[in-house]
């Protein structure tokens, strides 16, 4: 009888043992953005606020940040992108709370933080947005790897525009830099990328 | 005057069988990933002088063979490449599902551009031949 419950034990191990070996060699997962590895922390900024606080990246720990740079005059790219990071969010239902959608000016010498927030709130109320000195605001830009330039525009009442990196960056629950999402990543691509670190 | 003849109609058989064959054999690739390293020095190449140029301005890609995008930072320093900030060490691996052009701005370029056409999967004959004559007058435009 013994020799039975033995042999029991001994099958349900030998059985058991490629499941705990596929569990410890789980898949890192298939993102659709860029992945940056191995992960480095996102540098911190503390910047003047569009909700009228002090707006910094190291206060949003704990949630996913999605950081994405551009300015309020700015006519193709980023409504495009805020009006995606818009959909994500309504997309994520009840989870949205738990992500963060941060957009930093690369033109602070019109955005203000009124502007920026009578900006973001067209898109969606919760999103922040943060303005600075211009030395401030290209220092981040440097520390992040995002290029903006100042080139006259074709259209006279905007008299100029920024040409700037159009990607968003996406930051995990620990404040590490871990996806870069191309301009164009559809929706739920981005939804995607955001429920997987969301998990995390 | 024959033979004469007879060489060129032999030139013409073997192209044509160099087209078919360039056309008929699938393209493989040993890795989906299209990877391209700083090698450690640059950032001091680049310093004394030296014109480094690691990235093409314009990458091509091929769905389901060779689709992701892999840059990787071997030197000691902080770089920009292609549309990125990578950190010494640091490798960034970016994935394609969708055939078309895409433009990064990319400011270790002259253009401030970097181009990744991404193509629909080499299944046609005239797709592989296209590919292949693509890349021999990419190779030639380089030399």
């Amino acid at each position: 009888m013994h020799k039975i419950h033995r042999l029991t034990v001994l099958l349900a191990l030998l059985l058991s043992l490629p499941l705990a070996a596929a569990a410890s060699d789980e898949p890192s997962p298939d993102f659709k953005s860029g992945v940056f590895d191995p992960p480095r922390m996102a540098p911190d900024f503390a910047l003047d606020g569009s909700n009228g606080a002090a707006l910094t990246l190291s206060a949003h720990r704990g949630k996913v940040v999605a950081l994405a740079f551009g300015f309020t005059y700015c006519p193709r790219v980023c409504p495009v992108t805020l009006a995606k990071l818009a959909q994500v969010s309504t997309k994520l239902g009840p989870l949205a709370s738990e992500l963060q959608v941060l957009f930093v000016t690369v033109d602070p010498e019109r955005d203000t933080p009124a502007r920026l927030l009578e900006f973001l709130s067209f898109f969606n109320p919760a999103f922040l947005g943060g303005t600075g000195e211009k030395a401030k605001l290209e220092a981040l830009r440097q520390a992040y790897g995002v290029s903006a330039t100042r080139v006259v525009s074709d259209n006279a009442k905007l008299g100029y525009e920024m040409h700037h990196s159009a990607s968003i960056y996406l930051i995990d629950r620990e404040g590490k830099l871990r996806l870069l999402v191309p301009f164009g990543k559809s929706v739920d691509d981005i939804l995607h990328d955001v429920q997987l670190l969301l998990k995390k | 005057m024959k033979s004469v003849r007879r060489a060129g109609l032999a030139v013409l058989a073997a192209s044509l069988g160099l087209v078919g064959l360039a056309a008929l054999v699938p393209v493989r690739f040993d890795s989906r990933e299209e990877l391209f390293e700083i090698p450690n020095g640059t950032w001091a190449r680049r310093r004394a002088g030296d014109n480094v140029e690691i990235l093409p301005s314009q990458i091509r890609l091929v769905l389901g063979a060779r689709d992701v995008l892999m840059l990787r930072n071997l030197d000691a320093v902080p770089q920009i490449f292609g549309p990125t900030l990578l950190m010494p060490g640091q490798s960034f691996r970016l994935p394609f599902e969708v055939a078309s052009e895409y433009q990064f701005a990319c400011s270790a370029h002259v253009s401030g551009q970097m181009t990744v056409v991404v193509e629909d999967a080499l299944t046609s004959p005239w797709s592989r031949l296209r590919w292949r004559t693509d890349g021999i007058l990419g190779s030639i435009s380089k030399l």
